[in-house]
């Protein structure tokens, strides 16, 4: 099955509010995968500075990495550490280096995302669990997307769990199943994209990544994906400023949207959407089979 | 009036209440509050009772349904009335995927519109929507009739037996053995008596008739591998 849930704020009164919401909307989901969540939210652009999550088993691994990468990169670095993750703040420019030097300072260490403003927390466990492990409900931010999963293409593991970042400020989450991952993979191998894990969605988040990066737009990304892309999926993606929604044309894995003046809002079901404000007179409607839904900041 | 509050006293409590009605009860009429998009409410009902939901719900709502009427006074998850056997659904607001499915009596009315996968498998059931349905609609219908006051979307009819399938608008692509058919006065008679019961302002004569050509469910060799 798999949950997904998507919060796109139009009113910035409620930003300080999306982790808050998001959570709420993903607890709700947890009988529809209840063994890995995850969440990414798109929080307050600072002028010329970027950010990294990293993720290590054992969180004592961070200690002394704000030192240490300061040192290697010869400018300020912050860290802060929740839980199994840390929030990387550094200088625009400097992400390449800064993921070059993890690689010899902490081998172990995995980049969960890399952007100016996304943050991806993902763990093995329940949708609560997880908020909590990440003080979820505390972030502020402009959209999010959250995601529980019930695992089929590959195992339950902390990599494996939604949702995937393949591009700076990029993420997918995804319900259902691709057919065509590995043919996919090899193709975009060939491309020079590479990708972590066995897993079916990361190949689609990088996937669309790679047609990003030849200079289309999401819209346009997820069009040419209802062509190259085979099997099940209810895809929610999120950019820096934008946020988007793509179903396959046979559209078995359902969908939810409901907008207002103040967000745009995606729930695997109903029951997602019922705390949001407004929801009584929200519009509420399924999202049509093989239609690119795209909203922007 | 029973008045039941669905997160108050949970879905099981409320699906043993409605279930437990006789065929004399004297308590017919009840209202289910703050559903919340929860799924399988009021299923399996067995009484002759009116059952009103205030508000949208989740999967499989008044699945299995004999004699009862249920309204759901918003819009219904997947499944709403699937295998219904008798008596009324009524969806004010929009159905999800497979409404109706392998229903094989009573009659389902949705106000809004029916997304894909509308009535398939159908064994008996009337189907009336009020606005369109999506694509394959009434794959593999075998008896029964689905009304569409709006548009069908692609592959109506894919692989259909003996249903009759009435369209009003648009039908963006017909099915496997899915054919149009003629318009006879006994299909008049039995689309006019639909659209009255199911209080539906529209003429039978706007309608077109589709069903199937029998070509793929007899025998023929060229069917065969």
């Amino acid at each position: 099955m798999c949950g997904i849930v998507g919060l796109f704020l139009k009113d910035k009164a409620l930003e300080p509010r999306l982790g808050e919401m998001l959570t709420d909307m993903l607890v709700t989901m947890s009988d529809r995968g209840p063994d890995s969540a995850g969440i990414a939210v798109y929080s307050e652009d600072r002028d010329g500075f970027a950010k990294l999550t990293v993720q290590a088993d054992d969180p004592g691994r961070f200690a002394g990495l704000d030192r240490e990468l300061s040192e290697r990169l010869g400018c300020d670095v912050t860290v802060r550490i929740k839980d199994t993750h840390a929030v990387i703040e550094l200088p625009e420019g400097q992400i390449a280096e800064a993921r070059a030097a993890l690689k010899e300072l902490r081998p172990d260490a995995r980049v969960m995302s890399a952007g100016e403003v996304i943050e991806i927390y993902k763990e093995v466990g329940l949708p609560g669990e997880v908020a909590k492990r990440f003080d979820i409900p505390h972030l502020h931010g402009t959209h999010g997307i959250g995601h529980t999963r019930m695992a089929t293409e590959s195992a339950v593991t902390t990599l494996g769990a939604h949702p995937f970042s393949t591009g700076a400020d990029q993420c997918l989450v995804h319900n259902g199943s691709l057919s065509n991952h590995n043919s996919l993979r090899r193709k975009l191998a060939r491309e020079g994209v590479h990708v972590e894990t066995e897993n079916d969605t990361e190949v689609g988040a990088a996937y669309l990544t790679w047609k990003m990066q030849q200079g289309h737009s999401l819209g346009e990304a997820l069009e040419s994906g209802l062509k190259d892309l085979d099997g099940f999926y209810t895809f929610v993606v999120g950019t820096k400023d934008g946020f988007g929604v793509v179903r396959d044309p046979i559209a078995c894995k359902p969908a939810v949207m409901a907008e207002t003046d103040q967000y745009v809002a995606f729930g695997s079901e109903y029951r997602a959407l019922v705390n949001l404000p407004g929801i009584e007179t929200a519009r509420v409607w399924e999202p049509e089979p093989a239609t690119v839904y795209f909203w922007k900041h | 009036m029973q008045t039941f509050d669905l997160e108050a006293r949970g879905l099981r409590a409320l699906n043993e209440s409605l279930q437990a009605q006789s065929q004399q009860t004297n308590e017919t009429a009840w209202e289910v509050v703050n559903p919340r998009g929860s799924h399988a409410i009021a299923v399996g009902l067995d009484a002759p009772i009116e059952v009103t939901v205030n508000g949208s719900t989740g999967y499989y709502c008044a699945g299995m349904n004999k004699q009862a009427s249920i309204t759901v006074k918003g819009s219904a998850g997947p499944g709403v009335a699937e295998n219904m056997m008798s008596g009324t659904v009524i969806v004010e607001g929009d159905a999800s995927q497979y409404a109706g499915a392998t229903g094989h009596g009573g009659l389902l009315v949705i106000r809004g519109n029916a997304s894909s996968r509308c009535g398939i498998s159908m064994k008996g059931i009337d189907i009336v929507v009020q606005g369109n349905v999506g694509h394959m609609s009434a794959f593999m219908a075998q008896k029964g009739n689905l009304v569409v006051c709006g548009d069908a979307g692609e592959a109506l009819g894919d692989s259909i037996y003996e249903a009759r399938l009435f369209v009003r608008g648009s039908v963006k692509s017909l099915g496997a053995d899915c054919i149009e058919k003629e318009m006879r006065p006994e299909h008049l008679e039995i689309l006019r008596d639909l659209l009255e019961r199911s209080g539906v302002d529209a003429k039978p004569e706007e309608f077109r008739r589709y069903g199937s050509a029998r070509k793929l469910y007899n025998f023929d060799i060229d069917n065969a591998y």
